[in-house]
């Protein structure tokens, strides 16, 4: 079987513990997807939702804010890894129900 | 790419392998190469090593059957480079794209097993509603998929699911499928590390 869990935990670590440009704390609420004001507030949203659906215009206004891009690289990948998370997450706490012996 | 970064604000060593890689593949430097070699102790350290566990690591399904569910989760998102990116390397694996393009237009008909299309069935409904539950499991395992068959196909699931939302966050452009079977050829080669 394939074993993501250790590296898994290490890239969520390193991304929303680690040094980076972005404070830490609008890391975590990219990851979370919660507690972000305008413009973040929309883009990280998309990332999380419908990110195909992300306009140039979307990311400039983040650039328009006052994020440089490496802060908006940290912010974008914080959010994506955040969706994903949560998705494998609930998949897998889904298959210890159907699994879990009466 | 909509950040300038990720197109031309790479270290010494990582331009010095674009510029090799475009002289012997005589394509562009693949977009997700960009990505992941921009900043790689942010970010794309780890991710390597996740995908490369996922789609090359131990298990019972087969490289082009792992593609595929990379080309299929990559269809529900509607990111394009990774649906043309995967859709290439798994047609290579299985020697057979038509199977992938019958299992990407239409799931229930596609010449696949019964474990496979369960599983993409599942995969599917996770990406689109980010969340499966118990009943959804039991239908995957039910029809002959184990439990770690389904964990590995939530690993691959996990990958595109964010590489997905980052190649269409920052635009990765979207080259001809000369670009792509290069590409193919090279993941099938060496795979993700």
């Amino acid at each position: 079987m394939s074993d993501i869990r250790d590296v898994r935990k290490a890239l969520a670590t390193r991304i929303l513990e680690g040094g980076g440009r972005a404070p830490k704390p609008l890391r975590r609420a990219a990851f979370d997807n919660a507690g972000l004001s305008e413009p973040l507030l929309t883009l990280v949203d998309m990332v999380a939702k419908r990110a195909h659906a992300i306009a140039d215009d979307d990311v400039a206004a983040a650039r328009a804010s006052g994020l440089s891009e490496d802060q908006i690289f940290e912010v974008l990948v914080c959010a994506a890894v955040g969706q994903a998370t949560r998705q494998y997450d609930a998949a897998l706490a889904a298959l210890d129900a159907a699994t879990r012996k009466e | 790419m909509r950040l300038a970064i990720l197109d031309s604000g790479h270290g010494f060593w990582a331009k010095a392998l674009f510029a090799f890689i475009r002289a012997v593949s005589r394509q562009p430097t693949p977009e997700a190469l960009k990505l992941i070699a921009y900043r790689p102790d942010f970010f794309g350290t780890h991710s390597k090593k996740i995908t490369h566990e996922a789609m090359r690591g131990s298990s019972v399904w087969s490289v082009g059957d792992r593609e595929l569910m990379a080309a299929f989760v990559s269809t529900a998102n509607e990111c394009d480079y990774c649906i043309k990116a995967h859709s290439a390397v798994s047609a290579r694996a299985y020697q057979d794209a038509a199977k992938v393009s019958a299992t990407l237009s239409d799931l229930e008909t596609a010449p696949i097993g019964e474990p496979l299309r369960a599983t993409l069935r599942l995969l599917r409904k996770l990406t689109l509603e980010h969340s499966v539950d118990a009943e959804d499991m039991r239908a995957v395992l039910v029809a002959g998929a184990s439990r770690e068959q389904v964990e590995d196909a939530l690993a691959v699931a996990f990958a595109f699911n964010a590489m997905n939302r980052l190649a269409d966050a920052f635009r990765f452009s979207v080259p001809g499928p000369d670009a792509f079977e290069a590409g193919a050829k090279f993941l099938l080669a060496r795979g993700y590390r």
